[in-house]
């Protein structure tokens, strides 16, 4: 059973158990257009919530994704790097970026759910 | 006044547009105790014909290269540059263009860039170059922290004979960086062990060929003394014509390839505006500085090329960028390419040919001169020159004599013990009169002493 | 994360077909790459054979080919006029990019430039026969000082950023003299500035801290106090700002900088708005590299190439780079070593961009005092032109508040059409105008930056106006087809720049047969 949270910066974190799957939004990959580049973390990398992690460029911008949690990172998707278009046809699903094993699960609170990741778009206009 | 097509007449309008008594409402927000009413230590405005007079004077007090016998490079070089090119790069819309940031009117530009790419990746022997750089003393430096963010190392070696200020332009950069520079002594013999010096910290080794004192060298073995330490080969070059007749980066295994354009298309200039040619291996290119410009298509499927890549510029990633270049050398490039062009390769290795047949056919006058000897066993179109006269007084006694003999050594390695070496340069400008007057010259000083 | 991207790829396709046998129309020319149409022994140049010789190469002869065509002259000649005229230029037109101050182009300054004793001039000459090319260098050094007011001025830097990177390195050098290197470490920056100052300052280790502007444009100085520390090296400021406005507050922040024991760049990029208006020395400024290929009309070259000599503040001077030029007994000599002082080191080569000095030089002259002043006076003008012809029907981020050279607007006037400030530059290439500088300063929605400077006509500027009334009016009936396909009029219509990223191609390679 797998329950989706989003950060104020636009990353997502899909839980899975015990481990989490990081990309970007929906809004996101919109608004930065089409991506022409990515680069995920290195496998084993500790991550701590809110270091930059990831890096997803378009034409006219380049955007840090930050750790929306911490933790190891366990698995990275290397279709990304070979076809970073897929981030935009399908950011929720194979445009993931990166896995980690999340080492705090207090720190999940801090994080918006669906409907309040949705509220807080409309704020942005 | 000529340039200001503004009536008083207008400015008033304009004035009450806006809304404002006079022009001094608008500069309102600069403190009152800081503003001041013109420059008072200037002259007034000028005719053309007054400033056309006064420049020309102050020209005529500077000796021109091709008054005489001229026989100096040491990094920049006397070349005879088509008339087509100088009056080509003077068009209009090459002149006086903008960087190609709207490329559906700035085709012209792209174009040219992309050729210009194609042309210093085939010569260097590499797989892609950018759209140029300052000059070839800060490519190299460039491709030094390039080097660093590939191996994540940050200890460069440079060679004892790369170019002495190309080499200042490094330590400056390592030092404010905070960075490693391990810096060989000067080599004019092409002998020093660079092997040696490479070791696990070792990010780069960065040598020239024809390296500062002429001789062209192998960088084979260097090449794989640096890879077998997981480090990088920086080949440097001061003369894009000797690519005509030496062996290129490329082929002996550099992975990045510098150098200073100037040797094509540009005038001496007293040391600028020059072009610094930048290329690498593809596998790098996201770590190159510089603009790039690529092929695509338009709208309407037609072949198009635009500046991109971008994301690794200061525009977009900011403190983050591969550099923090903005403007390049557009129009040194565009000239650089049109003579590359109008020679092509055939004329390419011809004008090589006859830079190299006019400095041996110099080196054997002058080295049959008692007490000269010529250094290098094997030289492009420089050499070292050695003689029992300090070299700094000799050229300038030869200066005297109307020769221009060529770069007195201690003037950039001043306290090196090389204060006997002239580095002597032969381009195809040079004629047999021109040799005869060196040689006569310089047997002349050598003899009389004064 | 930043989201800032937009569309880089045209939404719609375009019919390729142009009516035409060759593709061409009129004086409208497609033109092939020289490696199509040249040939491998082709040569434009003539060159003599040598006489038979001794080679002395070794064994270090070029074995392999080098793959590059040549073509003969009157080919080489139609390739690059053809080029040519795909570019616009502003020669041709107006060129209202902002920070960029593309004025005029004297040809005077060509001219100049080209007299031998400045071109044909080398740089490593005996000194005694360079003196010529010396006093260019010397003579616009001194006029720089007189503008900016301040010490002393490095000339080497090669560019703008070039000259942001030696002013920095003099503030780094100045903090190291003093102890003080491995505590001053972070350099404040707003968030207004040009992507240049944070990468300069990273280039050389320093950490970038932002101050935001407030709400009217300007940076407050109770900004700047808040985030100055022990460990602040430097502010880099531009003046007037990237938004077109001058920095009100500038010499409290001065006051404020160095009673903090930090240093004050100033980035002189839009010092067109101020010359002989004030001076940047006295405001406090440390170090401000000045553009000679924007204040002083050497031509950009399609990207190059420029000029960024730096002024210092007798704080900075003793440690300026080398080389610079320096008067003794009635003759000009180079320093070109540190001579155990406390220059910071070599920026290039060489001496620096004489061939750029001398144009700006022979600008500067004919200027004089009064033309500069009129010049700077005349920018502003215009640009307060600009601004108050289009307030009604474009928005504008601080209101009815005079500018300087250059008028900022923002994209809150295209709400809810739909349309972009990028679809409303493609309309301006249409109607045959280079657009204005958009999405900088990336503190504005949409930015559109207009800067025209002093060489515009009224009668020009008048068109330029009431054709972006057009447009803005247009766009918001709701005309989006035409804005949405905008170029269409151009050599070129909209590029596919994702696909130029995704699959870059950055050279020609030999298409293998099929």
């Amino acid at each position: 059973m797998s329950e989706i949270r989003y950060t104020k910066d636009h990353e997502y974190l899909r839980i899975e158990g015990a481990e989490g799957v990081v990309g970007i939004s929906e809004y996101a990959q919109q608004q930065l257009g089409d991506v022409v580049f990515a680069e995920t973390p290195p496998l084993g990398k500790a991550l701590k919530r809110g270091d930059p992690a990831a890096v997803v460029e378009s034409v006219k911008a380049a955007s840090d994704v930050l750790a929306p949690a911490s933790g190891e990172v366990v698995a990275v998707n290397a279709e990304v790097e070979s076809a970073p278009g897929i981030i935009n046809e399908d950011a929720l699903g194979r445009g993931w970026l990166f896995r980690i094993k999340l080492a705090d699960a207090k720190e999940l609170d801090g994080l918006m759910d669906e409907a309040a990741y949705a509220d807080y778009l409309k704020t942005l206009g | 006044m000529r340039y200001l097509p503004l009536h008083a007449s207008e400015r008033e309008a304009m004035l009450a547009r806006i809304g404002v008594l006079d022009i001094e409402a608008l500069f309102a927000d600069i403190p009152a105790d800081k503003r001041i009413d013109g420059l008072l230590d200037m002259p007034l405005a000028k005719s053309e014909m007054a400033v056309e007079r006064a420049m020309t004077t102050m020209a005529s007090r500077s000796l021109a290269a091709g008054s005489g016998p001229f026989f100096l490079g040491a990094g920049a070089y006397r070349r005879h540059i088509p008339a087509s090119v100088d009056h080509l790069i003077q068009r209009s819309e090459f002149l006086t263009s903008y960087t190609p940031y709207q490329p559906e009117i700035a085709q012209g530009t792209l174009q040219v860039l992309f050729e210009f790419q194609t042309q210093v990746a085939a010569l260097t022997g590499m797989e892609v170059a950018n759209a140029s750089m300052y000059d070839g003393s800060t490519a190299c430096g460039e491709a030094m922290l390039m080097a660093h963010r590939l191996t994540r190392r940050n200890k460069a070696v440079i060679s004892g004979a790369l170019h002495p200020q190309y080499a200042d332009v490094a330590a400056t950069l390592a030092h404010m960086a905070a960075e490693k520079l391990v810096r060989l002594p000067p080599d004019v013999t092409a002998s020093e062990d660079l092997a040696a010096a490479i070791d696990n910290e070792t990010s780069c080794v960065i040598v020239q060929s024809p390296d500062f004192f002429g001789n062209p060298r192998d960088l084979t073995p260097t090449a794989a003394a640096a890879h077998a330490r997981g480090a990088l080969l920086i080949a440097v070059f001061t003369d894009p014509v000797a690519l005509g007749a030496v062996r290129s980066p490329g082929e002996m295994g550099a992975d990045i390839a510098v150098g200073e354009g100037q040797g094509l298309g540009n005038a001496l200039n007293f040391g600028g505006p020059y072009v610094g040619l930048f290329a690498t291996r593809a596998k790098n290119v996201r770590q190159m500085p510089g603009r790039l410009a690529g092929e695509t298509v338009d709208a309407a499927g037609r072949r198009s090329f635009v500046l991109t890549l971008s994301t690794r510029e200061q525009h977009i990633r900011r403190e983050k960028a591969t550099s923090n270049i903005c403007t390049n050398s557009g129009l040194c490039a565009l000239a650089f390419s049109i003579h590359l062009t109008l020679l092509g390769a055939a004329g390419l290795e011809r004008l090589a040919k006859v830079n190299h047949a006019n400095a041996v056919q110099l080196a054997d006058r002058l080295s049959a001169i008692p007490t000269v000897e010529i250094v290098n066993a094997h030289f492009f179109n420089e050499f070292t020159l050695r003689t029992p006269r300090p070299a700094a007084e000799l050229v300038e006694a030869l200066a005297r004599r109307g020769v221009i003999g060529g770069l007195p050594v201690s003037r950039l390695l001043p306290g090196a013990g090389l204060d006997d070496c002239i580095i002597v340069a032969s381009t195809e400008t040079n004629t047999d009169a021109d040799r005869a007057a060196y040689a006569q010259a310089l047997s002349d000083c050598l003899s009389m002493k004064a | 994360m930043n989201v800032q991207g937009r569309p880089t790829r045209p939404e719609t396709a375009a019919s390729s077909a142009r009516g035409t046998f060759t593709g061409n129309r009129g004086l409208d020319i497609e033109e092939a790459l020289i490696f199509e149409t040249g040939r491998i022994d082709a040569t434009g140049v003539d060159i003599d054979e040598p006489a038979p010789f001794r080679s002395k190469l070794g064994p270090h002869a070029r074995t392999t080919a080098i793959d590059l065509p040549g073509l003969s002259e009157p080919e080489a000649v139609r390739h690059y006029v053809r080029l040519s005229r795909n570019n616009y230029s502003i020669d041709a037109g107006i060129y209202p990019l902002g920070s960029c101050t593309m004025k005029h182009n004297p040809r005077l300054n060509e001219k100049m430039a080209r007299l031998p004793g400045f071109a044909d001039v080398h740089p490593l000459q005996p000194v005694s026969t360079a003196q010529g090319a010396l006093e260019a260098v010397e003579a616009l050094a001194n006029a720089l000082l007189t503008m900016t007011g301040m010490a002393a001025v490095a000339m080497s830097p090669k560019a703008g950023a070039h000259g942001e990177l030696c002013g920095m390195m003099a503030i780094k050098a100045a903090i190291e003299a003093r102890g003080e290197g491995a505590t001053r470490r972070v350099v404040l920056v707003p968030d207004s500035a040009h992507g240049t100052n944070p990468a300069t300052a990273a280039l050389i280790g320093y950490s970038v801290r932002s101050v935001p502007a407030g709400e009217d444009g300007n940076v407050d100085v109770e900004a700047v106090r808040a985030a100055l520390a022990p460990d602040v090296a430097a502010i880099m400021l531009t003046n007037p700002n990237t938004c077109g406005l001058f920095e009100r507050q500038i010499v409290g922040i001065a006051e404020a900088i160095h009673a903090a024991g930090a240093y004050f760049y100033c980035d002189g990029a839009n010092f067109n708005a101020i010359v002989g208006k004030t001076r940047p020395g006295d405001l406090g400024v440390d170090a401000m590299h000045i553009n000679l290929h924007k204040t002083f009309s050497t031509p950009h070259g399609g990207g190059g190439p420029g000029a960024g000599p730096v002024a210092l503040s007798s704080r900075l001077a003793p440690y300026a780079p080398v080389p610079y030029v320096v008067r003794e007994d009635g003759a000009l000599r180079l320093v070109e070593h540190a001579e155990g002082g406390a220059s910071f080191g070599r920026m290039c080569a060489f001496h620096g961009q004489t061939g750029t000095f001398v144009r700006a030089l022979a600008f500067i002259l004919s200027h004089g005092a009064d033309g500069l002043r009129q010049a700077s006076e005349d920018a502003v003008l215009s640009a307060n032109y600009v601004r108050a012809s289009l307030n009604d029907v474009m928005s504008a981020p601080f209101g009815e508040r005079p500018c300087m050279h250059e008028a900022l607007f923002d994209d809150r006037w295209l709400k809810d059409t739909g349309l972009t400030t990028l679809d409303f530059a493609k309309a301006m290439i249409d109607e045959g105008y280079h657009p204005m500088t958009i999405y900088f300063p990336l503190i504005v929605h949409g930015a559109m930056l207009i800067e025209p400077t002093e060489s515009e006509s009224k009668a020009s500027l008048d068109l330029f106006i009431m054709t972006l009334r057009d447009l803005a009016i247009a766009m918001r009936a709701g005309e989006r087809e035409r804005f949405q396909s905008a170029p269409v009029h151009p050599p070129r219509r909209r590029l596919d720049e994702t696909r130029a990223a995704r699959q870059p191609v950055l050279r020609w390679t030999k298409p293998r047969p099929a």
